[in-house]
């Protein structure tokens, strides 16, 4: 078990749009568990769930339990709905 | 009286005026608009398009002029989508809106000017676009869209754009859209930000793009809407009509455009 090579982080860009940022940040690197998912993230952050609308990861649309991997970029944004 | 004829006199470097065209209707009894359809099929180009050059060929104008898009919502966003259409050749345009202009309105809203305040705006678009392209026929309906409705509201229609301001209108358009085979543009603005995407018959992609959020409106509530973040995305939204209506890649099949007018980006995201 000693020899156990496997990364026990990652490191992932997160991208937060509109009023997600206030008080936040616009781009950073988190580091993050292994295995850690957007919800994860959301909570670190202390973004309630039901202010995410939107969620990309990976260049792709996303759920809430996806889990991210190393490297990767998750952009979350917030309900755009004005006319 | 030799329409073709008439136009073949009239024109001049393949272009022909509007008193020409008018003066031609007038003395055949037939609207400018069905004379403007006679030229382009004759390869004659009004000369109020001349300036569409390459982009929009003879055929392509003569389509645009053949065909009717509905506008749903006519503030911020559908104000300029309105004008855009008009002045491109979309020849019928349906607008849809139950409001009147208020003054917080002048910031942004393309139609709301002095004297339009109190107006219906769908009334104010009209009167508009009789002045900027009367060949247009504009169906000005000073009501609700409702998905009970959609089908005599949207009829006609090759394309409909979604230009309302409450999250469960623009679901019950989408699904509406769905229903009728209809193709959707999408369009919504908060503040410095905005998004766009286009909704095929067949796909759920409005409902994908708001599937956490439970609220009728999104963050616009409080950050609001400058002047020309309606404008941006407004104007896009005129482009993908165009191309939906002349039956070309939208390009934004199944995916969204992010764009941050703080960061100066634009972002797609592909919804699967």
């Amino acid at each position: 078990m000693g020899d156990r090579k496997m990364k026990s982080t990652i490191n992932v860009t997160v991208k937060l749009f509109a009023t997600l940022r206030e008080g936040r940040f616009d781009i950073r690197s988190m580091e993050l568990a292994d295995g850690a998912t957007v919800a994860d993230v959301v909570s670190l952050l202390g973004i309630a769930e039901e202010e995410v609308a939107l969620i990309m990861a990976d260049h792709r649309h996303r759920e809430m339990d996806y889990a991210l991997a190393d490297r990767m970029t998750l952009a979350l944004f917030p309900p755009v709905g004005g006319g | 009286m030799d329409i073709r004829n008439e136009l073949r006199k009239a024109a001049r470097e393949g272009c022909i005026r509007t008193a020409d065209i008018e003066r031609i209707a007038s003395s055949a009894g037939l609207a400018t608009a069905s004379v403007e359809r006679s030229a382009l099929e004759a390869g004659i180009v009004p000369e109020r398009y001349r300036r569409n050059g390459s982009t929009i060929s003879p055929e392509q104008q003569l389509r645009l002029l053949s065909s009717t898009a509905a506008v749903v919502g006519c503030g911020g966003l559908g104000g300029y989508v309105v004008e855009e259409l008009a002045r491109l050749g979309v020849g019928r345009l349906i607008a849809i809106d139950p409001d009147v202009f208020e003054e917080h309105n002048l910031n942004r809203q393309l139609y709301a000017v002095g004297e339009s305040l109190g107006k219906p705006k769908v009334e104010a678009a009209a009167a508009r676009i009789a002045m900027v392209n009367p060949s247009v026929s504009m169906v000005p309906l000073y009501e609700r869209f409702t998905s009970d409705s959609a089908k005599r509201q949207l009829s006609g229609s090759v394309v409909v754009v979604d230009a309302l301001d409450s999250v469960s209108a623009r679901r019950e358009l989408a699904a509406s859209c769905s229903a009728l085979g209809l193709p959707l543009v999408h369009g919504s603005i908060a503040g410095w930000f905005g998004q766009l995407t286009v909704q095929y018959p067949g796909e759920s992609t409005i409902d994908s793009l708001y599937a956490g959020f439970g609220g009728d409106k999104g963050v616009e509530a409080r950050l609001g809407n400058p002047s020309f973040t309606p404008a941006v995305v407004a104007s896009l939204q005129a482009a993908l009509a165009c191309k939906l209506i002349l039956g070309m890649e939208s390009g934004l099949r199944r995916r969204v455009l992010m764009i941050d007018l703080l960061a100066m980006s634009f972002e797609t995201i592909s919804m699967g």
